[in-house]
C-alpha cells in the first residue's frame, strides 16, 4: 500500500474535518497508541521510565500547553515554570488537605488552580503584546516561584522548604510515592496525556481554535468580525494554564517525588519549554510531542555518546550539550519557524502525490 | 437566527435601516469628519464616494464601532447606539471588508471564511473539547453554508490553501467570503475593487450584485471607479474634507454642481 492520499477523496464534511484524514496516518496513529498502551509497559525499566519517558510525556502536556497559548493565540509567555510550579504546589496542597481524594481528580483540581492563576495572569494581555507581554509574564515567573518559596502555607512548613509527594494508589496500584512501580507511573502520565492530547486537537480545530489564531494573525480585524477579544484571550491563558498545571502536579507527584520549587521550576522550564514548541512547530499538536521528544531525546543521546562511548568528562558533555541544543534553536528560528513538524508535512507532500507530482 | 437578523426582522426593504446623524470625528487637529448625516435603506446598495482622505473609511469605522465621534449619534434598526464595542457590533449583523486587506495570513482560505462565521455559532468550551455531538453537529452545520459562499465565490480550489500565498485578487475575494459568512444584514465594503483590472472588477460587481440580489444583503461600498459605482448603487453619498456635499440618485449626483466641482476641481491628494 503506498503512502498517499490520490484517489483518496472525501465525500462529507465530516470526513474532510477528522483529525487523519488519510487511512495511512489514521491506522499509523491506532497503532503508536496500541504499543505505547499495550507494548511498552512491559519493556521499560527505571532508567527509561525517568530518564526518558515519563520526562517526554509530561514535557509533551506543557508543550501543548504552551502551544496552545504562544503557538495558537500568539501571546508569548516566559511563565511556564511559575505556572508549573503553581500545579505541583496545588497538587500537594490537596493531596494533603483531602488524602481520600482520588490522584487522578487531584491532578485535574491542580490544573483548574491553574487555569484560574493563569487567566489572572492574562489579564494584562488586553492591553499589552508581545515583547511586552513576554516580559510580564516573566514578572508572574519570578514572582510564583518567589511565592512558593517565601510562604510556608504552601509547603505545609516543612523544615526543608521542599514538597514531597505521599502515596496514592488506584485501583491497587501505586501511582505516586517510593512504591509506585515504573510501568504504573507510565501509564498514568500516558493516559492523561492521551486525552488531552485529544482535547488540545477538538478545541483548536472548531470556532475557538479559529478565534485564537485570528487573534495571533490580526487582532484587530478578529474583533471586527465578531471575535471577542477578552474572551479568546483569557480562554487561551485558561486552557494553556490548565495543561501546564496538570504537566506541573504530575512533575511533582508521578515524576520527581520531591521537589524545591526555584530548582524545578525556574525560568529554565520557561525557556526549555518554549524551545521545545518552536522546535517542534507554533501551531501545531504534532509539533508538541516532536518538540518535547527531541529536547528530552537529544541530551540523553549526547550524553550517551559522549561520556559513555567515547570517555568524555562529564562537564564538557555538558558544555557541547549546550551548543548543540543553542545552536539547533538558532537554526529553527531562522531556516524552519514552523519546526519539525513542517518539514515532516513537507517530506510527507512530497510523498503524497507520488508518482504525479502535478 | 442570530442578534443581527432578529434586530432587523421587522424592518422592510426600503424602510431605514442605519442612520448617521450629525457625526463629527477628529484625530488631534485633523478633522476627518465633520457634521455629516445620511440614511442606509435596507435592501439598497448605497456608495460613499469621494477624493483620497475625504473620510470615507472614517464613515465605515464610525459605522462598525471602531472609531468613536466626539459628536453624533449612529441609529441602527430604530435604536440608538450606545458604548458597543466592534465584536458586538458584528454580533449586530454588521460586517465588513478592509481597504488593505486584513485576512488571517496563517490560516487557510476555509478556516478564514470558517472565523467569519463565529457570530453564527455558540457551542460552549466544554462540548467543543468533547467535540463528538454538539460541536461537531455545529461545525458541519456552518461548514455547509461556508462551502455555499465557497462555491458562490468560485474558490474551491484554494479552500485549503493558506491565504497569505493567494494573489491580491484572490485574497479579496476571500476577504468578502469572510463578510459574507456572517450572513451580515449590512455589510460594509471599502474599496473591494481597488487594484483590479477591468474583468475582475466585472466579477466583484457581479458577486455584489448578486449578494444584494440573492440574500436582501444591505451594502454600503466605497468605491472609486465612477463607471462602476454609478451602475451598481442605488443611491450615493459624496464627501468632500469630511463634508457631505451630494446625497441621491446616480443621476442626481451626476448633475450635481458641488460634486462636478470637488472632482474636476484641485486633487488634494
Ligand atoms: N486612525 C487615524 N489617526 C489619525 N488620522 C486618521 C486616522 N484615520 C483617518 N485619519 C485621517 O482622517 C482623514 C480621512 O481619512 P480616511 O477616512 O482614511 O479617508 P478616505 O478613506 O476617504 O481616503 C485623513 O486625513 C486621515 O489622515
Ligand atoms: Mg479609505
Amino acid at each position: 500500500m503506498f503512502y498517499r492520499q490520490a484517489g483518496d477523496f472525501k465525500t462529507t464534511y465530516r470526513d474532510d474535518i477528522q483529525t487523519f484524514p488519510l487511512k495511512q496516518d489514521r491506522w499509523g496513529y491506532y497503532i503508536v497508541l496500541a504499543i505505547a498502551f499495550l507494548v511498552v509497559p512491559f519493556f521499560i525499566n527505571d532508567y527509561w521510565t525517568s530518564a526518558v519517558m515519563l520526562p517526554f510525556l509530561i514535557y509533551a502536556i506543557a508543550a501543548l500547553g504552551l502551544n496552545i497559548l504562544t503557538g495558537y493565540c500568539g501571546q508569548v509567555s516566559l511563565g511556564t515554570g511559575g505556572f508549573l510550579a503553581v500545579g505541583a504546589y496545588g497538587c500537594y496542597k490537596i493531596m494533603t488537605s483531602f488524602p481520600d481524594l482520588n490522584i487522578f481528580v487531584v491532578v485535574l483540581l491542580s490544573g483548574l488552580i491553574t487555569a484560574a492563576v493563569g487567566m489572572l495572569f492574562g489579564i494584562p494581555s488586553l492591553r499589552i503584546k508581545g515583547f511586552y507581554l513576554a516580559v510580564a509574564t516573566l514578572a508572574a515567573q519570578f514572582f510564583l516561584v518567589w511565592l512558593f518559596n517565601k510562604v510556608p502555607w504552601f509547603y505545609n512548613n516543612s523544615a526543608s522548604g521542599q514538597i514531597s509527594s505521599p502515596e496514592r494508589s488506584m485501583f491497587g496500584y501505586a501511582i505516586t510515592g517510593p512504591n509506585a512501580d515504573a510501568p504504573v507511573r507510565y501509564l498514568f502520565c500516558l493516559t492523561l496525556l492521551v486525552m488531552l492530547a485529544w482535547v488540545a486537537r477538538n478545541l483548536t480545530r472548531g470556532r475557538l481554535g479559529r478565534s485564537w489564531m485570528a487573534i495571533r494573525d490580526m487582532d484587530i480585524a478578529a474583533e471586527i468580525i465578531g471575535v471577542n477579544p477578552l474572551r479568546s484571550k483569557l480562554s487561551a491563558f485558561a486552557v494553556s494554564s490548565f495543561f501546564i498545571g496538570v504537566a506541573g502536579a504530575l512533575f511533582f507527584s508521578v515524576y520527581l517525588g520531591a521537589v524545591e520549587v526555584g530548582e524545578a521550576f525556574g525560568i529554565n522550564q520557561s525557556f526549555l519549554v518554549l524551545f521545545m514548541i518552536i522546535i517542534g512547530g507554533l501551531g501545531s499538536i504534532f509539533g508538541s510531542f516532536v518538540g518535547a521528544a527531541f529536547l528530552v531525546l537529544v541530551p540523553v543521546l549526547l550524553k550517551n555518546i559522549m561520556v559513555n562511548w567515547l570517555g568524555w568528562p562529564t562537564d564538557i558533555a555538558v558544555h557541547i550539550e549546550f551548543m548543540v541544543i543553542g545552536g539547533l534553536i538558532i537554526v529553527f528560528l531562522i531556516a524552519e519557524p514552523h519546526g519539525l513538524a513542517q518539514l515532516w508535512r513537507l517530506a510527507k507532500d512530497k510523498f503524497l502525490l507520488w508518482p504525479f507530482p502535478h | 437566527m442570530n442578534i443581527g437578523s432578529k434586530m432587523a426582522s421587522n424592518i422592510q426593504p426600503g424602510e431605514e435601516l442605519l442612520r448617521i446623524e450629525n457625526i463629527s470625528l477628529s484625530f488631534g487637529g485633523v478633522k476627518a469628519l465633520t457634521e455629516v448625516s445620511f440614511d442606509i435603506k435596507r435592501g439598497e446598495v448605497r456608495a460613499i464616494i469621494g477624493p483620497n482622505g475625504a473620510g470615507k473609511s472614517s464613515m465605515l469605522n464610525v459605522i462598525n464601532g471602531f472609531y468613536h465621534p466626539q459628536v453624533g449619534e449612529v441609529w441602527y434598526c430604530g435604536q440608538k447606539r450606545k458604548g458597543l464595542k466592534p465584536f458586538q457590533i458584528a454580533h449586530q449583523g454588521i460586517a465588513r471588508t478592509f481597504q488593505n486587506i486584513a485576512l488571517f495570513k496563517g490560516m487557510s482560505t476555509l478556516d478564514n471564511i470558517m472565523t467569519g462565521r463565529s457570530t453564527h455559532m455558540r457551542a460552549n468550551m466544554l462540548s467543543q473539547a468533547i467535540w463528538r455531538g454538539a460541536a461537531e453537529k455545529e461545525e458541519i452545520k456552518n461548514r455547509r453554508f461556508v462551502e455555499e459562499i465557497i462555491d458562490f465565490l468560485e474558490i474551491q480550489s484554494i479552500r485549503k490553501t493558506p491565504v497569505g500565498r493567494l494573489p491580491y485578487g484572490l485574497q479579496k475575494r476571500v476577504e468578502l467570503g469572510r463578510a459574507l459568512a456572517a450572513e451580515p444584514v449590512l455589510l460594509l465594503l471599502d474599496e473591494p475593487m481597488a487594484g483590479m483590472n477591468v474583468e475582475e472588477k466585472e466579477d466583484m460587481s457581479r458577486f455584489i450584485l448578486d449578494v444584494q440580489s440573492e440574500f436582501g444583503t444591505t451594502i454600503a461600498i466605497i468605491e472609486h471607479d465612477m463607471g462602476v459605482v454609478m451602475d451598481i448603487s442605488d443611491r450615493l453619498v459624496v464627501l468632500d474634507y469630511g463634508k457631505k456635499i451630494g446625497d441621491g440618485t446616480p443621476e442626481e449626483i451626476r448633475n450635481n454642481q458641488a460634486v462636478i466641482d470637488a472632482y474636476l476641481g484641485v486633487p488634494h491628494e
